[in-house]
């Protein structure tokens, strides 16, 4: 790509300053979807929780497996964007952005569903740990009051990690932008021109930022994961599920970068700046993940298996040959079965391939976030504790309205602010281009800088 | 009153010539302004003010959130005892988690807060800019010139490949 900076620049500012009729329609059909989940979600506050399909003893349901699907797709972009930040992979700066803003997104979504699972929402403040006179003791013990630290630590550096290097592109709109566009993006960006100190900050913060991020990344969905190992409930306390949700999240996380990236290769028009060899390198990924996935799935059944505990092979069985059993071979086939033989044949590592088999891998990662909440919760010990579970209509609702939201959200997001990071991106092609002439990469430090300088004729 | 002359260049290349030549003239690199759109860390005109205490903060912050974090743990467990069996009321195990991701929130925090105070953000205020400068250019002035250099100084700028040289002033 042999592009100069005004080409990028109108490129990537395109869909700032044009709206086209597809992104209305796009953005009624999904606003539409929206506003019936917050319609049910109204019906369900109205007429009680009763509305859901939980009930004794499965408590947690579609809405709890959204929290948990969501919170795990958030891995798709602070996560992954730091580790390439810190491993300086040249190819990641037109695909940053795209994924810190899934998780901005992601964990916003995901922190909504234990409010939208409460029987009475309008005391959700409750949740959060403060010691207050209504006799309510903030437990510290209880691993929902470190999902609040956890989501709120990661939801605070992910919008902070998002944010910062947006700065400069917001001063570019302001520099381009008329009338009201060119207030609103006077104010957003701060002020910000480009001084040598600027840019020295920013870069520090994001370095320093992208270090802390990874760790607490993977405390999210550890202590995710702890929600259910803390309890004894069978196949749910287990010291894998740390390791092996964050697994399943980093995959999800993958698997939803790339659906996202190629619909916006095609609907953007970003084909020059979203090149295949993306795809390529994010689909090896996504093989990994598989395999790990799969290894991880693996691990937690063979030591269920060879323990023969009553209470836990009656859960095991009950996923393998009963009637939970079409769920997992499902989420077996969609996250392993398809998607290894296209990431691991070349020839199918195409942009379609991959986007096909992370859409497989999205459907997959919910199935087995259901399959690890409701089929142990349906399956408690002694027979008096079983029970069954069926969604219904107004959690379908919701959970459609959420994925709904999630893709309104991008389309928003992309309409404000170019998806693609135009001073990253233009540095890339200038360490490209310097790489290219050795010599003019230390040009700066060649040149006199002493007081008995000569002009440059 | 601040005035300013500066030339805008096309590349990187020109406009270290054109810091390179303003330092010829005796100009102090203090007095040296430049802003573009790009980092351009490789040059020497890109460099300045690069040292920062934000990581030696970053950590302080760290610090200063799991302590907080510790603290208000296990005060809380401690005003309000839940029986808990003959087991501990301050657990350690449960208040490790809440140390941890107070101890990395600081960190963020304060990474946060450093840059917007040492990047003198947000700031509104009509400063020294040039709207080419999105389009690619740098700008490279000097902050109040000598009365004296401003024709060396323009033909300075000029002669490194300045494709304009414009003058920027600010009561």
């Amino acid at each position: 790509m042999t592009k100069t900076p005004e080409q990028i620049n109108e490129d990537l500012l395109r869909p700032v300053f044009q709206t086209s009729g597809r992104f209305l329609v796009a953005a009624f059909l999904l606003g539409a979807f929206v506003v019936a989940a917050f319609a049910t979600f109204g019906y369900q506050v109205y007429n009680g929780i009763g509305t859901a399909g939980i009930r004794r003893p499965v408590y947690w349901g579609f809405y709890i497996t959204n929290f948990v699907f969501w919170i795990g797709l958030s891995h798709a972009g602070t996560l992954i964007s730091a580790i390439l930040r810190l491993a300086n992979a040249t190819w990641r700066r037109p695909v940053t952005r795209c994924a810190e803003v899934i998780t901005v997104f992601a964990l916003s979504i995901g922190a909504m569903f234990p409010v939208i699972h409460l029987g009475r929402p309008w005391v959700a403040f409750w949740l959060i740990p403060y010691p207050g006179e209504r006799g309510i003791w903030p437990n510290f013990r209880s691993p929902l009051v470190w999902d609040f630290f956890a989501i709120n630590t990661y939801l605070i550096g992910s919008v902070a990690f998002l944010t910062l290097p947006i700065l400069p592109d917001w001063a570019l709109i302001r520099d381009k932008a008329n009338g009201w566009r060119k207030k609103v993006y006077t104010v957003l960006a701060l002020g910000w021109r480009g001084t040598p100190r600027q840019w020295h900050r920013l870069e520090t913060a994001m370095h320093i930022m992208a270090i802390v991020i990874i760790p607490v990344a993977v405390s999210v969905h550890s202590i995710v994961s702890w929600d259910f190992a803390m309890a004894p409930v069978p196949m749910w306390h287990s010291t894998i599920f740390g390791p092996y949700f964050v697994a399943g999240a980093i995959f999800s996380g993958i698997a939803a970068l790339i659906i996202a990236m190629a619909l916006l290769r095609k609907f953007l028009h970003l084909e020059e700046y979203l090149l295949p060899i993306h795809f390529e390198n994010l689909g090896k990924l996504l093989l990994t993940m598989s395999l790990l996935w799969f290894y991880f799935v693996f691990a937690e059944r063979l030591t269920v298996w060879y323990g023969n505990e009553t209470s836990e092979m009656a859960v095991f069985w009950l996923t393998q040959r009963g009637s939970y059993a079409p769920l997992f071979w499902a989420m077996l086939f969609c996250n392993f079965l398809i998607p290894v033989p296209i990431l691991a044949l070349k020839k199918l590592r195409t942009i379609t391939g991959t986007a096909i088999a992370s859409a497989f891998v999205v459907v997959g990662m919910w199935l087995e976030r259901y399959l690890i909440i409701v089929p142990s919760l349906s399956r408690k010990y002694l027979p008096y504790s079983w029970g069954t579970y069926r969604p219904t209509w107004a959690e379908i609702t919701i959970t459609i309205g959420t994925f709904a939201g999630m893709a309104l959200l991008y389309l928003l997001f992309s309409k404000a602010v170019p998806i693609i990071s135009i001073w990253e991106l233009k540095v890339g092609l200038h360490k490209k281009a310097i790489g290219r002439s050795p010599l003019s990469a230390v040009r700066g430090q060649l040149q006199p800088t002493t007081d008995n300088a000569q002009p440059t004729p | 009153m601040l005035k300013v002359i500066y030339g805008l260049y096309p590349d990187p290349d020109s406009a270290q010539r054109a810091v390179n030549s303003l330092r010829g003239a005796g100009i102090d690199p203090r007095d040296i302004a430049v802003v573009s759109s790009e980092p351009f860390e490789e040059y020497d005109f890109a460099r300045r003010d690069a040292a920062t205490p934000m990581p030696w903060l970053a950590a302080l912050g760290g610090v200063v959130g799991g302590v907080s974090g510790f603290l208000l743990a296990s005060l809380t467990q401690r005003a309000y005892p839940i029986p808990t069996g003959g087991m501990a009321i301050v657990s350690l195990w449960p208040d490790g988690i809440i140390t941890y991701e107070l101890t990395m929130l600081g960190a963020i925090l304060t990474s946060l807060l450093t840059l917007l105070l040492t990047a003198r953000l947000p700031n509104w205020r009509i400063q020294l800019y040039d709207p080419a400068v999105s389009d690619g250019k740098i700008l490279i002035g000097v902050v109040n010139p000598p009365q004296d250099l401003r024709v060396e100084l323009e033909k300075r700028l000029h002669g490194a490949g300045g494709t304009e040289i414009k003058e920027f002033a600010l009561r």
